[in-house]
């Protein structure tokens, strides 16, 4: 079917937009949360409470905004872009001055009603800011060292007020978000050889600038055997829980080192790893191969994209879960050292869920406004 | 899909860049799949022992300790369950309120409220701690009825260790109570089972020597617990072995006939079966009650126990070092036999002996006049031995001493032998360093002196006497887990017959004929009659003046200034089967204190059973025998 307004920018009518919405991709989606809500009924010793029905309620809410934002023209998106990071940014200066502390680090913000984590939301608008920035410069402006210096604040600052709190691995993540974004609006592949070459050189000064327990994280995941029962606790507990499950499990509920606390943060971070111990290596398998099929949904929709700005947003998107997923799944099996980052849709916990949804409703947005082409100057949509 | 001209290039980036990136995805993926089949597949046996490590807990269980029993199977020691109260933290939301709602039905002072809330603040809250035990019947049940007030109470049964006999067997049996720090360092092996909560070991007497055979082997239960240490569920359970059951040679029905006889002195008695050494009876008096050392003796009460003067905690059977006094005299009479002495010899006795400038009395102020042997043990003459000592000297009397088991130890099965002394010139020379007086060797021919002997050594010696000189040993174990210990064949001790028939004359002579010093002790039963020799032991010097004043009677002197009583005896005299000896403390005199107790006791033995089983064929005894009801 082939239907010229499409390609006109003429404006979509709701109805129109339904159906073009990915109804299947919700579907996936769901499919992964409902493993999460499995395990969380798991954990709760087969119960709904307190985990798997607040955690189905969030869902639920979450699959509200993702339809909604969906809905949202994509240039309105774009015209909201610095304006919804400054909003992130003045939350994450408000969190350094009014935040409270929770796991040990400033992270939280009490917004009367809710308690929001603003480095949730700033991964979000993070990659509506970078990619309203690259959309509007030329392959050959991008690589001008003066056009990096906004983007680079972009990234910057945020990074900065995040490892106040201190929260590494969000500041690690938004780091990679920024530098993907990057890649992909073209950036030359010597920036990328150059700051890897600074990065390795000040990995030494770093080290000498993190916390305590940052570096603890780093000393016990290089040699977990180091603290069996203090830092390496996680890790070793993790790995024995995954290793001990074999191929099939030790079937649903039946985990002992979950089911015992031997595992620990199993609703949270450690949530893969009670799969793994319950459903076995095919049950781990599972899930990583439904992350698979979400990652190379969110590729095709950036690659048919024919917008700048959309594709800069939908690969941000993706690549903002592939790290997620990875970094998690990567900590829980020993790759990598236990920082704070939850599985997404699976972990227990609402701020991250709810902007992660947020952001599958930008990219389903990229998606029904695909066809739109926004001219590089600000007068299209200003 | 067409794309704008000038958006070409730029989309053309983005698109080989997404391709780069979506393969790092892949490339990732495939590394994340390979990290899970490592651990889940290569590796998962090694993890999974280590879940189970994790998951499964051994934890000991206490075996059930062994009862002992008396040669006819009664219990002398056995298990009985200790109604307890203990408390589960978390079970309560006011710790103090459930102790004062529990101080109503059990006293609950502060100090075992400091200890408890002490327990609570160290062990998890799922764990229970004993808050009261040894409850009545009556306790046990209000607590029960009153469960649902008493939030995070548990009513408990245990085991504690039962001694019926209380302080009538607490020299015997010894008592059991918590393992100390000290008793863990010397255990040996593994001795886990130790560690348990309200374990109780063997601290004295029989309890203590065969504590390991008595403890049996724990079990254990494999429970699954959390990372806690909260246990889910059992798993499997190895109940362990029962300790085994301890049969002693005692015959309790003896053995609290004798108590009854000497509670209330300080003394003791040992009876023995002259061939076999088996011990029938043994009495220290007094004593302490056993149950209280396990359940922890009252501070007050303890002291109780040291301060006394009668020495309750002491086992005087076998610790209490006595001079024999009189009941020394037949080994110097056997002595004199050995060295040539004819016992038809005669010697006068005018009332003192003279060595030197210095006078020995006899204890007849007048004089025995000329007596043999067989009258001077009959009467106990004393200037007779003083004599007679003198003669063979001192290295024959502590030879003869030696062969009748004196100055030794045994090996016996209740801890705390003492060896006595059998003083010799060399011992005198290498301990004091001194030379041996003339003196001391005639003072010794009466049992005086550095002389030092125990009750159950009187009763090893008279035991020799009676059996014909074979050197039996005493013993008071029968049977250990249903197996009977062999009786050891006893050497001779090599005296003559015609010298043994001298000391049992004497002793026949003591009892049995007009005039004998314990002629009104007797026992007047055909064939039961008992063979004796009473003993005075003098504890105080007697002055010169006191000696021209005349002697004090011991009533006209304080407790501790009286002599000890002794007497030691056999049974019956034609057909000798057992010995005895007893000593009462500053009990006056051999004839007068000590006899009459003795008599009673032997009569008791020999009128109990007279058809008791010849030694080395004793009827079986196991588990199963013989439980008298």
């Amino acid at each position: 079917m082939l239907d010229l307004r499409r390609f006109t920018g003429h404006e979509m009518r709701l109805g129109e937009k339904l159906i073009e919405f990915n109804w299947g991709f919700l579907l996936l989606l769901m499919l992964i949360a409902s493993i999460g809500f499995a395990m969380l009924y798991s954990v709760a010793e087969g119960s709904f409470s307190p985990w798997a029905f607040r955690q189905a309620a969030r869902f639920a809410v979450g699959v509200g905004i993702m339809v909604s934002v969906a809905m949202i023209d994509l240039r309105l998106w774009m015209r909201l872009a610095y304006p919804l990071y400054g909003i992130a940014l003045a939350m994450l200066v408000a969190v350094e001055v009014i935040g409270f502390v929770g796991m040990g680090a400033q992270r939280w913000l009490n917004l009367g009603f809710v308690s929001v984590q603003p480095s949730e939301i700033m991964k979000v608008t993070l990659i509506l800011a970078l990619a309203r920035y690259f959309h509007g410069l030329t392959l050959e402006e991008v690589s001008r060292i003066r056009n990096l210096l906004i983007p680079l604040g972009f990234v910057g600052t945020p990074v900065a007020l995040v490892v106040l709190q201190p929260d590494l691995g969000t500041a690690i993540l938004l780091i990679a978000t920024g530098a993907v974004l990057f890649f992909s609006a073209g950036l030359r592949w010597r920036y990328f050889i150059l700051s890897g070459a600074a990065v390795l050189a000040v990995i030494p000064i770093l080290w000498s600038r993190l916390h305590d327990y940052q570096r603890n994280r780093v000393l016990t995941f290089l040699e977990p055997e180091r603290d069996p029962l203090g830092a390496g606790y996680h890790i070793l507990q993790s790995k024995i829980a995954l290793g001990s499950g074999g191929i099939f499990g030790k079937g649903f509920m039946e985990g002992t080192q979950s089911q015992l606390n031997f595992l620990p943060e199993k609703h949270t971070d450690f949530i893969f790893t009670m799969l793994g111990e319950e459903l076995g290596l095919v049950g781990g398998l599972v899930l990583l191969a439904l992350y698979f099929v979400v990652l190379m949904f969110s590729l095709n929709v950036a690659l048919r994209c024919r917008n700048q700005f959309g594709r800069l947003v939908a690969i941000g998107v993706s690549m903002t879960f592939f790290f997620y997923v990875f970094i998690n799944t990567s900590m829980v099996m020993g790759l990598l050292p236990v920082v704070g980052v939850p599985l997404p849709l699976v972990s227990y916990g609402g701020t991250a869920m709810l902007s992660l949804m947020f952001a599958f409703g930008l990219l389903m947005s990229v998606h029904i406004h695909r066809n739109l082409e926004i001219s590089r100057g600000p007068s299209a949509f200003w | 899909m067409q794309i704008s001209g000038r958006d070409s290039n730029r989309y053309q980036t983005f698109t080989r860049r997404a391709a780069l990136l979506a393969g790092a995805q892949g490339v990732a993926f495939i590394a994340l799949a390979g990290r899970m089949y490592y651990l889940q597949v290569l590796k998962t046996d090694q993890y999974r022992m280590l879940a189970e490590e994790n998951r499964v807990s051994m934890r000991l269980l206490a075996p059930l300790r062994g009862n002992i029993v008396d040669r006819f199977g009664r219990i002398l020691a056995a298990n009985r369950q200790n109604y307890r109260a203990m408390l589960i933290s978390e079970q309560t939301p006011d710790v103090e309120a459930t102790l004062t709602r529990l101080s109503n039905i059990v006293e609950i002072d502060d100090f075992t409220k400091k200890r408890i809330l002490r327990d609570i603040s160290r062990s998890p809250r799922f764990m229970p701690v004993t808050v009261a035990e040894g409850l009545t019947w009556d306790q046990f049940a209000q607590v029960n009825i009153n469960e649902p007030d008493l939030a995070g109470i548990v009513p408990d049964v245990g085991e504690t260790r039962d001694y019926p006999y209380g302080e009538e067997l607490a020299h015997i049996l010894g008592y059991v109570a918590a393992v100390s720090e000290k008793d863990l360092q010397q255990a040996e092996g593994n001795q886990q089972v130790l560690k348990l909560p309200g374990f109780r070991i063997g601290k004295e007497g029989i309890e203590k020597t065969y504590d390991r055979e008595l403890r049996g082997v724990p079990g254990s239960s494999h429970v699954e617990v959390n990372a806690y240490g909260r246990v889910i569920r059992e798993l499997a359970k190895d109940p362990g072995t029962p300790g085994s059951e301890v049969v002693l040679t005692l015959d309790m029905d003896v053995q609290r006939f004798a108590w009854d006889r000497l509670k209330g002195e300080s003394a003791s008695s040992v009876v023995l079966d002259i061939h076999t050494g088996d011990v029938i009876s043994f009495v220290s008096a007094p004593a302490y009650d056993p149950n209280q050392f396990n359940m922890g003796y009252g501070t007050a009460d303890y002291k109780a126990l040291l301060e006394s003067p009668y020495l309750p905690l002491m086992n005087k059977a076998l610790a209490g070092m006595y001079p024999p006094g009189s009941t020394f005299k037949m080994v110097v009479a056997m002595a004199a036999v050995e060295a040539g002495v004819d016992p038809s010899h005669r010697v006068v006795c005018p009332g003192h002996y003279s060595l030197g400038s210095h006078d020995f009395h006899c204890w007849k102020k007048g004089g025995h006049g000329a007596l043999n042997m067989h009258d001077a043990i009959k009467h106990s003459c004393d200037v007779f031995f003083y004599d007679t000592a003198k003669r063979i000297g001192i290295e024959a009397v502590a030879d003869m001493a030696k062969r009748f088991g004196l100055g030794e130890t045994y090996g016996f099965e209740v801890p705390g032998e003492k060896p006595g002394l059998v003083p010799t010139p060399g011992w005198k020379r290498a301990v004091k360093g001194e030379v041996w007086h003339p003196g001391e060797t005639v003072i010794a021919g009466i049992g005086q002196g550095y002389l030092l002997t125990t009750p159950l050594q009187l009763a090893v010696m008279t035991a020799r006497i009676a059996n014909g000189g074979y050197a039996i040993e005493p013993r008071i174990t029968r049977a250990i887990g249903g197996n009977l210990l062999p009786v050891p064949q006893p050497k001779l001790i090599g005296v003559s017959e015609r010298a043994i028939g001298v000391a049992q004359g004497g002793m026949n002579g003591v009892s049995n004929e007009i005039g004998g010093t314990a002629y009104r002790s007797r026992i007047a039963e055909p064939g039961m009659e008992l063979a004796g020799k009473t003993g005075t032991a003098q504890v105080r010097r007697i002055s010169r003046a006191e000696r021209l004043s005349g002697v004090l009677k011991n009533e006209a002197l304080e407790w501790r200034q009286r002599d000890h009583a002794l007497f030691v005896c056999f049974a019956p005299v034609h057909a000798p089967r057992y010995a005895m000896s007893v000593v009462i403390e500053h009990g006056g005199s051999g004839s007068g204190a000590a006899a009459p107790v003795a008599r009673d006791i032997m009569h008791e033995v020999l009128k109990r059973n007279p058809a008791r089983p010849q030694a080395g064929n004793p009827p079986p005894v196991g588990p199963k025998t013989a439980r008298a009801g």
